[in-house]
């Protein structure tokens, strides 16, 4: 069951969680970036969760002077059949967050992708490149200000 | 295109002209580019149903070196842009281009950042083709264009024979006197 994973997670890990919410049978933990990776090995590691797949992960920008940024983790269990979404927030003065890629290796690209559209460096992934967007862009496009048409010249076409 | 330059402006050479311009508007190599969904249509227009073999244009070629027409067909990213311009570089002249759909005529309903407002940013296009993704027949008009082009010896891609450029001046006075 779904909230007795919940149930652990506050036993567990209590102080460090900012808030729990539930919507439609669907449950969203909050947590302090610290302790994103020690979460996310319990989630995978015992027995009454076994998160083994992470099926996404992503950013969110809310424009806010605090916590502008998040990375949401969506998690589910192949063997038990649940899911749960975790979420961190990131600040725009330090934009790091610890990586989960050596908890699961597949995160690598989502964490990637997460770089490329809004600038959140994942420490301890070990191909910290842009995904989609050219090497030499040097903005984040799915930040709150960046503008939808982009900025003019930043992407060279070439010659006619 | 090319031979009235070792032979001069001579009756001689503009029939010469005409004639390989006949036969090479009949024998339309296209290099197809598939980057999204327009790809499908043009390899329906490819299939027997539509048959593209009836204008002699069968021969799709993935190589751009032997190649003359390029069909540009989806959506074209920044990122994909330079991989159209190189693909375009690698034809040898004389050669068309053919802009299929809205996205790559003018970035179609992707109004965004990563999507090229219309390839002719960086490209001469001859024909483009309306729709979201156009029919086969559509692209078959498209391909009937771009041989009426050849016939007139027109490239937007090759500096215009004199024959070329005398014949788009009646033209367009036609157009005027239709017009006035």
């Amino acid at each position: 069951m779904i909230q007795n994973v919940v149930q652990k997670l506050q036993e567990k890990f209590s102080p460090r969680i900012i808030s729990v919410n539930e919507f439609r049978g669907e449950f969203t933990v909050v947590v302090k970036k610290e302790e994103i990776v020690s979460l996310c090995l319990f989630l995978r590691d015992h027995e009454e969760c076994q998160f083994d797949y992470c099926s996404d992960l992503c950013g969110a920008d809310a424009y806010t002077p605090e916590n502008r940024f998040e990375v949401i983790y969506n998690l589910y269990s192949m063997s038990l059949n649940h899911r749960i979404r975790i979420k961190v927030f990131v600040d725009e003065s330090s934009l790091h967050c610890p990586s989960v890629t050596s908890v699961w290796p597949g995160a690598e690209w989502p964490e990637r992708e997460t770089f490329d559209m809004y600038g959140i460096v994942f420490d301890g992934n070990n191909d910290m490149r842009r995904m989609y967007m050219p090497e030499e862009f040097e903005y984040y496009p799915l930040r709150k200000d960046f503008p939808m048409m982009g900025i003019p010249d930043s992407i060279p076409l070439p010659r006619k | 295109m090319g031979l009235e330059h070792a032979l001069g402006d001579s009756a001689f050479t503009t029939t010469i002209d005409s004639a390989i311009n006949w036969c090479r508007k009949n024998s339309v190599w296209p290099m197809p580019l598939g980057i999204s969904c327009c790809g499908i249509e043009m390899m329906a227009f490819a299939m027997p149903r539509f048959d593209v073999s009836r204008f002699g244009a069968e021969v799709f070629r993935f190589s751009p070196r032997q190649s003359d027409l390029l069909i540009v067909a989806g959506t074209t990213t920044y990122k994909m842009a330079t991989v159209v311009r190189k693909i375009y570089d690698q034809m040898p002249d004389p050669k068309w281009v053919v802009a299929m759909g809205a996205c790559t005529s003018s970035g179609g309903m992707y109004r965004t950042y990563s999507v090229v407002q219309g390839i002719d940013q960086f490209l001469p296009v001859d024909v483009y083709v309306a729709g979201c993704p156009p029919r086969p027949d559509n692209l078959l008009h498209a391909l009937i264009m771009i041989q009426e082009k050849i016939q007139r010896g027109e490239s937007r891609s090759t500096p215009m024979t004199v024959a070329a450029e005398r014949a788009e001046k009646q033209q367009l006075l036609q157009i005027q006197g239709i017009n006035n």
